[in-house]
């Protein structure tokens, strides 16, 4: 099993990468005009498990991401998904 | 390094893609039947598309030493519509007997309505009537674990179904114990964007065990990479999983799962 430092050394970069290119696409988003959406609002609601000291920060910020609703729809109102559920759940 | 790709739409990829996966050591190639992309407009399209599955790709992937086989349903996006989802299911038994054709698949939900667990439901009943094995597709990114929960639940009303014959595809980090605490197999995909990245699947594999877990490049018309997983074995040597465990987890473990088809001989 590789130690903290080896995987420092072969991902660390790429996290860091990762970490701007999300505080860059927040400042586009605000640099530019437009309403407020709520896959912004659930993105920003996901920052805080980032530095929550537990195991399965992955998991907490899918699960953050994901429709919490129970009962079937009764169709379908589009095919496709966006990554942020739609009503508060 | 050999290793068995088990979920592909190569009806969607070039032939150039099937030289890449032999060069990379693909030596079996197994493509779920699934949207198009499009609506199609009637069930003679899906007619053609299970002959092409049946007949055109393992010839195409055969001139490459690849052997291909192939899973057959109405997909979760186009079942929304339960009559026009019950005929395309007439087709199925024309079709289920064909020497290349594992079982049903990938079948599951897309956004959680009740005609696409009407259709799941009866797609799960034609697997137990001809006793094959069920492939499950699990919705994308916010429906995705709503969707699993449901399957789960309603696999549960199957009182004679063999969990062990089952593999429910698409986990991630949310929704991978829901499948593997009931027995099922799980399915990883790798994919650039949604889905899992080769990392985030390997910590998955450290942390729950390569046991009922396979990976896939659900590779298809949209953005995806026929190549994740050579890639992510390669990422697995990086981060010091020994031979043995990579040859386990991209070839024994679908080999040991695919090979409850009797139809599956490499």
């Amino acid at each position: 099993m590789p130690s903290k430092k080896d995987l420092l050394d072969l991902q660390f970069i790429d996290a860091r990468h990762k970490l701007i290119e999300v505080a860059a696409f927040l400042d586009r988003i605000d640099r530019h005009p437009g309403e407020p959406d709520y896959r912004i609002e659930a993105l920003k609601k996901t920052l805080p498990i980032l530095l929550e000291e537990r195991p399965d920060r992955a998991k907490a910020v899918l699960e953050a991401l994901s429709d919490h609703s129970t009962e079937l729809a009764e169709t379908a109102p589009f095919q496709g998904a966006f990554g942020a559920p739609l009503a508060k759940s | 390094m050999k290793y068995i790709e088990p979920h592909g739409h190569m009806v969607s990829r070039t032939t150039d893609d099937y030289e890449k996966l032999a060069l990379s050591g693909c030596e079996a190639l197994c493509e779920p039947a699934f949207w198009a992309g499009y609506d199609r407009s009637s069930a003679d399209g899906f007619y053609d598309y299970f002959r092409q599955l049946t007949e055109y790709e393992p010839r195409r992937a055969a001139k490459y030493g690849i052997k291909h086989f192939c899973w057959l349903c109405i997909n979760p996006k186009e079942a929304d519509d339960p009559g026009f989802a019950r005929e395309v299911m007439s087709l199925i038994p024309q079709f289920i007997d064909k020497p290349t054709v594992l079982g049903i698949g990938e079948i599951g939900l897309n956004k959680n309505t009740k005609s696409e667990l009407q259709i799941f439901e009866e797609h799960v009943q034609i697997a137990l009537d001809y006793d094959v094995p069920i492939l499950i597709h699990t919705p994308h990114l916010e429906d995705k674990l709503k969707g699993t929960k449901l399957i789960v639940d309603s696999l549960a009303n199957f009182s004679k179904i063999d969990r062990s014959k089952v593999i429910i595809d698409h986990v991630e980090e949310h929704t991978i114990s829901h499948v593997l605490d009931q027995g099922y197999w799980a399915g990883m995909t790798l994919y650039p964007e949604s889905k899992c990245s080769p990392n985030r699947a390997i910590d998955m594999l450290e942390i729950y065990g390569s046991e009922r877990l396979w990976l896939n490049s659900a590779c298809d018309w949209g953005h995806s990479d026929p190549l994740s997983v050579p890639k992510c074995a390669l990422e697995m040597k990086r981060r010091k999983h020994s031979a043995e465990d990579i040859e386990k987890i991209l070839f024994e473990n679908p080999k040991k799962f695919l090979s409850q088809s009797p139809r599956f001989v490499l």
